[in-house]
């Protein structure tokens, strides 16, 4: 595994910037930039580079959607929210239409912001592609083709049935696919989520999104800390705060940033990457619950550091 | 865990001591749990002396919960107090600070509850 490639990370549904928060953060910038020389391209990006990330950038709107780079030929992705979208431009226009390639995805559920970006993905439309998606639901192919059935969609799935297959997965068993080892394990969520370990290389990686965690079973709290145990990078389902994630909005079927830190800590995981933001939150939202979480991890730290990020849209990770 | 309970009219001090965290988490909702039943309207009101509590975990959060609903279904009145800063900014960061009504001091936290119960703790 070479890299990890986050192509969605917004929960629940795409969002995006409205022209007036595009404009707030310019005049945000401006007013900042008052009395400072601009006068080189190399002063203007070191200015930029000194500004906190929600100031100029943006966290991003796509709904699940994350690609690892195994550095093989075949490709792999988590999840196909609407950043699977993005993540097929950048096939076409890297490929083409004449080079067939093949896509493994593996599915955390059938929920629709995780399925919604498969109507929108160009190479399921080009024959000679593979994709093959992965999943421990059993009505993983009903939940693709009625998103696409009359009257939700003009384009059939047949159209792109040829290019699809559907592979069910048992949790627990770890299997081989393009050069990775792979283990799902069930999560608490409505119908059922699964989060997947890839392990190649002496690195392991672990997508974990749509995992509510109920803090009232020792045994459970232990096989999550197995699951990621010594993961390099953990992709977590960070939406709420802890307070919410057990009061009004238990049974919702999402976790919070506490938790993450605290299961990553105690598996001795590298990097906790918060994942799923509510689509509620604004960018200086999302800032400030990964500077709270951050300084939540430096007060409760007992061993190595823990590394924390907010995930955003064309975030990548080196592994 | 010690806990060490006192009183001053109907106002009950509960003052767990230690980590509250996964080992500890279900002693602390055991010996927290005859205390929040008499918290209740026109009964006891309930104030955690979190000064010798340091440090506490999601699990020891979700206690923490579990009383603030019950003693909510109670129409009880239940607050914290004296939290050490690390413990303060754990909840806060988990957003408890939404959920409980906090006081830097014990003195506070009892002022809020009842001025007979104040009355009480300050002749000591
Ligand atoms: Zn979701
Ligand atoms: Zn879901």
């Amino acid at each position: 595994m070479k890299r990890i490639r986050l192509w969605g990370t917004r929960g629940s549904i795409p969002v995006a910037l409205t022209a007036a928060q595009v404009r707030a953060k310019i005049e945000a910038v401006l007013r900042g930039a008052r009395g400072v020389d601009l006068g080189s391209e190399a002063a203007v990006k070191r200015h930029l580079d000194g500004l906190d990330f929600h100031q100029t950038g943006t966290y991003g709107g796509h709904s699940s959607c994350v690609e690892i780079e195994t550095g093989g030929d075949q490709y792999v992705l988590c999840d196909l929210g609407s950043g699977v979208r993005p993540f097929g431009q950048a096939m076409m226009s890297r490929h083409g239409p004449g080079k067939p390639q093949t896509y493994n995805v593996f599915m955390s559920h059938l929920h629709w912001d995780h399925i919604m970006g498969l109507p929108f993905f160009t190479p399921a439309y080009i024959p000679g592609n593979r994709l093959v998606i992965h999943g421990c639901h059993e009505r993983l192919r009903e939940a693709f083709v009625r998103q696409q059935a009359e009257p939700s969609f003009p384009v059939d799935f047949s159209i792109v049935a040829k290019q699809i297959e559907f592979v069910t997965l048992e949790p627990g068993r770890p299997y081989q696919v393009a050069g990775l080892i792979v283990t799902p394990k069930k999560q608490l969520h409505a119908g059922d989520s699964y989060g997947y370990r890839f392990e190649a290389g002496g690195r392991a990686v672990v997508y974990s999104t749509d995992s509510e965690h109920k803090l009232d079973d020792p045994q459970e709290t232990r096989a999550f800390v197995e699951f990621f145990r010594a993961a390099d990078v953990v992709i977590f389902d960070a939406m709420y705060s802890l307070a919410d994630a057990i009061s009004v909005k238990a049974d919702w079927g999402h976790s919070s940033n506490v938790v993450g830190v605290e299961l990553c800590q105690l598996a001795g995981v590298k990097h906790l990457v918060m994942y799923h933001h509510e689509p509620a939150f604004d960018d200086a939202a999302i800032e400030r619950v990964l500077a709270d979480t951050r300084r939540f991890e430096e007060i409760t730290r007992s061993a190595a550091p823990l590394k924390v990020s907010a995930a955003y849209d064309g975030m990548e990770i080196a592994l | 865990m010690e806990f060490n309970n006192r009183r001053y009219g109907e106002v009950v001090v509960v003052a767990p001591a230690g980590r509250i965290d996964h080992a500890s988490a279900e002693d602390f909702r055991l010996r927290l749990a005859p205390a929040l039943e008499h918290c209740s309207e026109g009964r006891d009101r309930v104030v955690l002396d979190f000064s010798a509590v340091e440090y506490i975990s999601s699990v020891g959060l979700r206690v923490l919960m579990l009383a603030a609903k019950q003693v909510k279904a109670q129409k009880g009145a239940i607050v914290i107090a004296a939290m050490q800063p690390v413990v303060k900014e754990i909840f806060d960061i988990s957003r408890f600070n939404y959920v409980f009504a906090a006081f830097p001091g014990l003195r506070e936290a009892v002022a809020d509850l009842s001025t007979q119960a104040l009355a009480l703790y300050d002749a000591g």
